[in-house]
């Protein structure tokens, strides 16, 4: 097996008296596509924070990128690229110009910008939208882009936080084509999602709910255990305490 | 039966942005009416014109009878509105909120429980708490709960379940079509496909423009060709392989398969020695029903070709 990238060993995450995260223990390979889900709630943002070293286990250990999170929190941004429906890209910006800023904040070298900025369009096929404000593009080629300037800095891992929300169905798919392409390169993908069909395509996927980890295995795996016929079902039958 | 909406010719631009295009469609009483169709395809306009919020360039609006335009006012007491995004006060509690709706609407929340009950009593429990602290599932339940405290004759849902999860959306839905009960018509939209199969009749809406209304089976019964559902251990492989193959119209992947068309309509030994070559192991493929989705897929690719 793959040695992990991500490694939470007894992880606990508090607010005060209130437990978002209660013992998490989970690793996630290179190059693997890692679905995370559970109902809004459930303590899944909260454990995205933690690995994105945004915020601080209140104990147990943490590895991400082979970087302590615990211990240098700032290192892990350099490893990772993150990607959220909420916000990702400057509207008031063009295509190049949100591609040069995030190139810079990535810490790339100018020259190393411009190569990829023109391998990164014509892979999108974006050459006419070059100069095109964000505000002025689809959804759906905004999602496309966005993940694409995830990946710029070619990182271990990229988080993608409910990336395709409303997006038509053959643009989403296009998506999932551009994340089984990246995690080929060795690429890690850790993606949340609502879409209960994405959650197939992942190489793995967990449950969360009540902030534990309920289920954690293959698709296949899950659904065979639960007797059930989508990944969907499974969810219904265990996401929620009835 | 007099028909709860009645649109004709609908458009509207915002600047160069053509939101909706000569949309003609009508609503019947007491039927979930959905409009499928993706982000952009214009239907939070569509449902802000219904409301009376937002006026068209052209064509006709009537609902329950009266122009949207002449007769807003009155139609504003019948009908119950619960927007795309979470739109009540936050820092107000869950029973100020619903107090409030009721309020403005000039009834009381004991005359009309019986409506509501069954979906507010999930949150009864919580009925201290500020409404910005519920989560998602519960937002919605409380904001339909004010759309309908007033029991209006016309419900609109605008993107009711977008980012709640699968169990709330369930139960959302369940609560709907106990709502039918009451004599309300509901008119939904929404970006889950799947969600379609439990309207009584769906407009597929894409770039301003309808592809096609219809009852939900009706719809996945228009498919054109044959459809196949292919699996193999490989799913990304798999993809790329089918494309590959000279007999392959469409591939899509779709969870755990990949659903293809073929321009023969047929599967034979060829298919499978070809992905055989291609290193794919484990390859099955089966003939299966189009769904809604098989169909949305359909018909944007006319549209785009076109």
């Amino acid at each position: 097996m793959n040695n992990p990238v991500i490694t939470v060993r007894n992880l606990v995450k508090k607010f005060g008296s209130f437990v978002a995260n209660d013992n998490l223990n989970f690793e996630v390979y290179a190059g693997e596509i890692f679905g995370f889900l559970g109902a809004n709630g459930a303590g899944k943002t909260t454990t995205i924070r933690i690995l994105s070293g945004l915020s601080s286990p209140t104990s147990g250990e943490v590895i991400v990128a082979g970087i302590n999170a615990s211990k240098k929190p700032e290192e892990i941004k350099k490893q990772i690229g993150y990607m959220s429906q909420k916000f990702s890209l400057y509207e008031d910006l063009t295509v190049k110009e949100n591609i040069m800023l995030y190139g810079g904040i990535y810490g790339m070298s100018k020259s190393l910008i411009k190569e990829r900025t023109e391998r990164l369009l014509e892979k999108l096929n974006f050459h006419e939208y070059g100069n095109r404000l964000i505000a002025d593009l689809p959804l759906g080629l905004r999602q496309k882009l966005a993940f694409s300037i995830a990946v710029f800095h070619e990182p271990k891992i990229v988080f993608l936080d409910e990336p395709t929300g409303g997006v038509d169905p053959i643009t989403r798919r296009q998506f999932w084509e551009m994340i089984y392409e990246t995690a080929s390169r060795g690429i890690t993908v850790f993606v949340t999602t609502h879409y209960m069909d994405e959650a197939e395509y992942c190489d793995r996927i967990s449950i969360m709910s009540e902030a534990k980890i309920v289920a954690l295995d293959t698709p296949e795996n899950l659904k065979k255990l639960y007797n059930a016929a989508t990944v969907e079902d499974v969810f219904i039958k265990i996401a929620r305490p009835n | 039966m007099q028909k709860v909406i009645e649109s004709s010719n609908i458009s509207k631009a915002f600047g160069s942005t053509k939101a909706l295009n000569d949309i003609t469609f009508s609503v019947d009483e007491s039927e979930i009416f959905g409009f499928i169709g993706p982000d952009g395809a214009g239907k939070t306009t569509l449902f802000r014109i219904i409301a009376t919020l937002l006026l068209p360039d052209n064509g006709e609006m009537k609902v329950l009878g009266s122009d949207c335009f002449a007769g807003f006012k009155e139609l504003r007491k019948n009908i119950g509105y619960m927007p795309g995004r979470f739109s009540l006060y936050q820092d107000l509690t869950v029973e100020e909120n619903l107090n409030f709706y009721a309020t403005v609407f000039g009834t009381t929340v004991k005359e009309n429980y019986d409506l509501i009950s069954d979906i507010y009593s999930h949150i009864e429990p919580f009925k201290k708490r500020l409404a910005g602290k519920l989560s998602g599932g519960m937002k919605q339940k409380l904001a339909l709960s004010c759309a309908l405290i007033h029991k209006p004759k016309l419900l609109i849902l605008d993107e009711p379940t977008t980012g709640v999860d699968a169990v709330s959306r369930s139960e959302f839905w369940a609560m709907l079509a106990r709502l039918r009960q009451h004599d309300i018509t509901i008119i939904v939209s929404t970006p889950y496909m799947d969600e379609a199969m439990r309207c009584d009749r769906v407009a597929l809406v894409q770039n301003g423009s309808i592809l096609t209304v219809a009852p939900p089976q009706k719809i996945c019964n228009g498919f054109s060709r044959k459809l196949f559902m292919i699996k193999s251990s490989e799913k990304y492989k798999l993809i790329i392989a089918l494309r590959k193959y000279p007999g392959t119209v469409t591939a899509y992947p779709f969870g755990d398969s990949v659903h293809v068309t073929f321009s023969d309509d047929s599967i034979d030994e060829s298919l499978f020695r070809f992905l055989s070559k291609e290193g794919l192991s484990k390859v099955t493929a089966v003939e299966t029903e189009a769904g809604i989705e098989d169909r949305f897929l359909e018909l944007m690719e006319k549209d785009v070709t076109v």
